[in-house]
């Protein structure tokens, strides 16, 4: 009886997976926002879930201050957070740092696309 | 001969005291923010933020994702986030638990409202996401792994969609396999 053979179809669509994986590992669940960062100059914001969901739940931004969950449904502009809107809301020296302390936020990689990254296995369909 | 038998006294001494702990199931990994491929390197954040490590280490293991159970670390009290900024925010929790039945080949899904509103307002499924009423959704692990519905989150920040029995937790009665049985508890 002949061995099954594997079709070349999935052998090739293998191939195209292993190409396609990220090479940024990052933290599950961390978020790179770079739609305006690297145009302005400056590096891309790396935000992580991780440390953040250690001090709120996902509800306080989420709800209370209006991030909507699909990772860039947010049109968030410097501007708007020094004017105490989405990360404004807390980072504005009194909960956490405030805006001026432009580096700890961007902090990413220069020319990052935007999205979700985080972990081998944040990327859904891609593991599959 | 004595010295090794009180060696070996003494090694068992120590490995019964240790029992007392459960022994971590696996290996926990954070890469440092310097070499996570996302931050720069170069970058004087690196000096100044806090490292994965460093915050979820002591949380409860977990063996995917950010490699902690979240609402293990809320029940446990090793974490107590805030649930709001402003006095006046409403925080809302729902008890129900839903459970999902379409197809007989796989156990039948318990959602846990309790669990999810510890985190999440209702506002975040509802009604955009998911219809509040008890089987107006036509829930589909195609577009869950497409990151759609539960794969919002599941797959992005909370638990990854490898994680299959935690959601797929309830084995059906043999009698009705292929009965749906969505409905509230």
């Amino acid at each position: 009886m002949a061995a099954p053979r594997v079709p070349r179809v999935s052998l090739i669509l293998l191939a195209v997976l292993a190409l396609a994986v990220p090479e940024a590992r990052s933290e599950y669940g961390d978020v790179v926002l770079n739609r305006y960062s690297g145009k302005g100059g400056m590096r891309p914001v790396v935000f992580p879930h991780w440390f953040h969901r250690v001090r709120f739940r996902c509800k306080v931004c989420h709800h209370e201050l209006g991030f909507e969950m699909r990772a860039g449904a947010n049109d968030v502009r410097m501007s708007d957070i020094i004017d105490g809107r989405f990360c404004g809301m807390c980072h504005n020296n009194d909960i956490a740092w405030g805006a001026e302390r432009c580096d700890l936020c961007h902090s990413g990689k220069p020319g990052l696309k935007s999205g979700i990254y985080g972990g081998h296995q944040t990327n859904g369909p891609g593991r599959w | 001969m004595r010295l090794a038998l009180a060696l070996l006294l003494a090694i068992c001494t120590v490995a019964a005291a240790q029992s007392g702990k459960p022994p971590p199931r696996f290996e926990r990994n954070w890469d440092s923010l310097a070499k996570d491929g996302v931050h720069d390197p170069r970058s004087p954040a690196m000096r100044q933020l806090q490292e994965p490590r460093e915050a979820l280490s002591a949380l409860p293991a977990d063996s995917a994702g950010n490699q902690v159970r979240w609402v293990d670390a809320l029940r446990d009290g090793s974490i107590n986030p805030r649930s709001s900024l402003r006095p006046e925010a409403e925080v809302r929790l729902l008890e129900t638990d839903i459970y999902m039945s379409r197809y007989g080949s796989v156990p039948a899904v318990r959602f846990p409202h309790r669990e999810h509103t510890l985190w999440l307002d209702c506002s975040n499924c509802h009604e955009k996401l998911f219809k509040s009423k008890v089987g107006a959704n036509e829930i589909s692990m195609l577009r869950i792994l497409q990151g759609e519905q539960c794969g919002q989150c599941h797959g992005a920040v909370a638990f990854p969609l490898t994680e299959c029995a935690r959601c797929h937790n309830t084995p059906r009665t043999p009698a009705k396999p292929r009965q749906a049985m969505e409905s509230a508890r």
